[in-house]
């Protein structure tokens, strides 16, 4: 239990509303493209360039108030809860697409095979199907498709995202030795190798798309294959957005060796991409 | 723990002025407020949506509405009552009462939690808007099954978005429960001292941030099958629509444990105020309530089957949530035990907590016999199964959501509510939700399917009165927002002392401080803990 005098408790906090309309009119805006509006991507965007102000207002409130020393220690727990389950509340996600991966693989591709009691759905519906992995369905839905190896550039992607990992840290031991140079250009680093990662799925999603007839509607492979990439592709955006912040924020000079939650927060935020990464490779291209 | 507020800060101890207040507080008394109203306003909304279906179902054939309007009614009733009265009253009620139970100045994260109240309130009104869409509200049952819900017209993303922004307001509001309880108890608060209001609020917490991603991340893929030619629950692709229920139910079970986990916490902490003994077997409460909690998240297919599983599913699925009859039978002893030679008296929030352990007993039981599977083949998707979760939350959490209204609105106000009229609300919610709900069950034994409009000649008995009875529980609860209204406008005159309730503050932090509270509520730790509850 910390002992700390003060426990800093705003008095009003306008980010939080404007975050809320910003987000509704952007989920509205893209709710109405999906449904055909012309209106939906003027209002994404719109909704989208109010919550970046809020982030924006947010972030330069907090980092203010955490430089002029208005945090305790016992704050500084409060928030580190925080980060640490909304992470968990993130693995809980990933766990969902990991676990559909794993039950369309390992059970229903089987049943629709004649497996177990699918003996009468082979029989009766897709007689003609044999259950195999990777598969786009007894409907052989998104016509022929080849899978992604895992060799190429998901292998490389997993050597920079791990070195990204080493960075981060490496960075992390500068800011404990007052070292401010160390801590810039390990952030740096960590940032550049975050974006040579997103540059590197890219090309990989484009070769998808255009030499090997993997898209999104490739059946239940594409699907899985897709939604786990993309959705961890998503995650690794957002990871290097936040040590951006931070980089940005070392580089004005903030952070102190007992003062720094923000860049903790992005540091495990950015290691557990990493590991969840680990997981990608091993289940949707190695096995 | 001493200073409370920023040095800047230091002048300002009061609230803003004029409605921009509750716009932007970060005071997690403003925030209770807010949250609490909100869900009295969608409790009589969903309450409103439930008399359009018990309106269509008072006689055989086609009355009022028409059948696609009355499975949107049926979804909407669903979804505003679970995540926009019951769900948001209890975080209302973890809001007011955490901090002053832990001896907590305010909540961990004030600003996060203002965000969590407008995200709720932003995810409600994108759900509602769907109401006025071409193609109606979503009408494929709360659960959202593919591929019936992907027959939805324009209102398909709106409600997936608005399932999103759900979620997010859900984890923002657990993850600052947690960090309140864990971070800013009293220093002699320890964890076997909270009391149980706090304890039930904790393990909740831990499963809303565990299941609102997997729902997300279900409807998530229903947006993709839907919009981006992805197969998750097409099988001509290779997917499977059973796995959208198997991830729905890892959400949904746990779900309704949210719904009455804190209402275990709320019944056991008034039981012991007006029985004047302490709790019985306060630590075997504390295990119980981790022992559901645990449970709750390995016996979601139960919800499941007649779907098609392998019998060793059907078999495992079975015996474990038969298990979750131990625990529970474990609190309802406990409450029991509680009130056994105590002196007890009957003002309406023990009324309310005693009905609770009654009826909530009965859909416990209910619940038990739907767990064995080959007898749910039979009762399966039947007004057996209404009868079932409604007795385990009208007569359960609502019920205890109104004692608590009453329990602590002295508190909260300062004022007295009116008895007689609590009482007078009391007779008639817990007489007419029998007579609503009871039927029910011959209903479903009967074979009677649910979310239908219309329904075979025989069964038109038992509706016609189940109406009648919900006709008369939806005109009392107007007894309880007038009770609300009148207790903060000055209720009976009576100046209402710090306990309220005789004792209570042998049980309890709350009662130590004045009624109304100070705006922050402990701005120095309490040195000493009451322990009656214990």
């Amino acid at each position: 239990m910390s002992t700390s005098d003060t426990y800093y408790i705003p008095h009003k906090a306008t980010w939080p509303i404007i975050g809320t309309v910003g987000l509704v009119i952007m989920l509205a805006g893209f709710a109405n493209y999906l449904n055909g509006s012309s209106i939906g991507p003027t209002m994404m965007v719109l909704g989208l360039l109010v919550f970046i102000v809020m982030l924006t207002g947010w972030f330069t409130l907090q980092s203010g108030e955490s430089e002029s020393g208005m945090y305790s220690t016992q704050v500084g727990i409060s928030y580190r809860m925080g980060m640490m389950w909304f992470i968990f509340s993130e693995i809980m996600f990933f766990a969902v697409f990991f676990g559909t991966l794993w039950y369309t693989r390992n059970l229903s591709v089987p049943w629709l095979g004649g497996e177990g009691t699918g003996a009468a759905t082979k029989e009766l519906l897709w007689p003609a199907f044999e259950a195999a992995w990777p598969t786009n369905g007894p409907g052989k839905v998104g016509g022929e498709f080849e899978s992604m190896g895992a060799w190429g550039l998901p292998f490389l992607n997993t050597l920079i995202l791990l070195t990204s990992g080493v960075s981060c840290t490496w960075a992390h031991h500068g800011l404990l030795a007052k070292n401010r140079d160390q801590l810039i250009k390990g952030l740096a680093a960590t940032v550049g190798l975050g974006l040579l990662f997103v540059t590197f799925q890219a090309i990989e999603y484009h070769e998808a798309y255009t030499d090997m007839g993997l898209t999104l509607g490739s059946g239940i492979y594409g699907s899985t294959f897709f939604m786990l990439t993309g959705f961890h592709g998503f995650h690794v955006c957002v990871g290097a957005i936040i040590l951006g912040v931070v980089l940005f924020r070392s580089w004005k000079g903030h952070f102190q060796p007992e003062n720094h939650f923000a860049f903790e927060a992005a540091a495990w935020y950015w290691h557990f991409v990493d590991v969840v990464w680990l997981g990608l490779f091993v289940f949707v291209y190695v096995i | 723990m001493s200073a409370v507020v920023a040095e800047h800060d230091h002048h300002d101890h009061g609230p803003a002025k004029g409605l921009l207040r509750w716009i932007i507080t970060t005071n997690h008394k403003d925030i209770g407020t807010l949250y609490l109203l909100f869900a009295l306003a969608m409790f009589f909304v969903g309450g409103a949506m439930a008399m359009v279906i018990r309106a269509e179902l008072f006689e055989p054939g086609l009355q009022f509405v028409d059948p696609a309007f009355f499975n949107s009614m049926t979804t909407m009733h669903a979804l505003v009552m679970v995540f926009g009265a019951v769900m948001p009253a209890f975080v209302g009620l973890a809001n007011w009462m955490i901090p002053m139970m832990i001896g907590a100045p305010d909540m961990a994260l004030p600003r996060m939690n203002n965000m969590s109240f407008w995200l709720l309130v932003a995810g409600v009104l994108l759900l509602a808007s769907t109401l006025l869409m071409e193609g109606g509200a979503p009408a494929s049952g709360w659960t959202l099954y593919p591929p019936l819900v992907l027959q939805t017209g324009k209102a398909l993303p709106f409600a997936i978005f608005s399932v999103h922004l759900l979620g997010i307001s859900s984890i923002m509001g657990a993850i600052n429960i947690i960090a309140t309880i864990f971070n800013m108890r009293a220093p002699a608060m320890t964890l076997m001292k909270m009391p149980m209001f706090v304890w039930t609020w904790l393990i909740t917490a831990f499963l809303l941030i565990a299941i609102m991603p997997v729902f997300a991340g279900a409807v998530t893929m229903l947006l993709t099958d839907k919009f981006f030619q992805t197969s998750f629950f097409d099988a001509a692709g290779g997917g499977d629509p059973v796995l959208y229920q198997h991830i729905f139910w890892f959400f949904g079970h746990p779900e309704v444990y949210v719904m009455i986990l804190p209402t275990f916490g709320v019944a056991s902490t008034i039981i012991p105020v007006f029985a004047r003994k302490p709790l019985f077997g306060y630590s075997s409460m504390v295990y119980a309530t981790a022992a559901i909690a645990f449970l709750s998240f390995i016996v979601w297919a139960h919800h499941m089957f007649t779907v098609g599983m392998p019998i060793a599913g059907e078999l495992y699925f079975m015996y474990a949530t038969m298990l979750i009859a131990i625990p529970t039978g474990v609190k309802v002893f406990n409450w029991t035990a509680t009130m056994w030679k105590g002196s007890m008296t009957f003002e309406t929030p023990m009324l309310f907590s005693i009905a609770f352990v009654v009826l909530f007993t009965m859909g416990g039981f209910t619940g038990l016999m739907m767990s064995i599977a080959p007898v749910d083949f039979q009762y399966h998707d039947t007004y057996f199964i209404v009868a079932h979760f409604h007795y385990t939350l009208v007569p359960a959490s609502v019920f205890i959501l109104m004692a608590a209204g009453y329990f602590w609105l002295p508190k909260w106000t300062g004022h007295m509510y009116n008895e007689r009229i609590g009482q007078l609300h009391f007779w008639l919610s817990a007489i007419s939700v029998n007579i609503l709900f009871f039927p029910q069950h011959f209903l479903g034994l009967a074979g009677m399917p649910r979310r239908i409009p219309d329904y075979a000649i025989q069964f038109a008995d038992w509706n016609m009165i189940s109406s009648i009875g919900g006709f008369i529980f939806g005109a009392s609860q107007l007894l309880f927002l007038y009770i609300v209204v009148d207790t903060i406008r000055g209720g009976t005159g009576e100046k209402v002392t710090d306990e309220v309730w005789e004792d209570a503050s042998k049980h309890s932090l709350e009662w130590t401080l004045s009624s109304p509270p100070p705006y922050h509520s402990f701005t120095t730790p309490p040195t000493s803990i009451p322990t009656e509850h214990i």
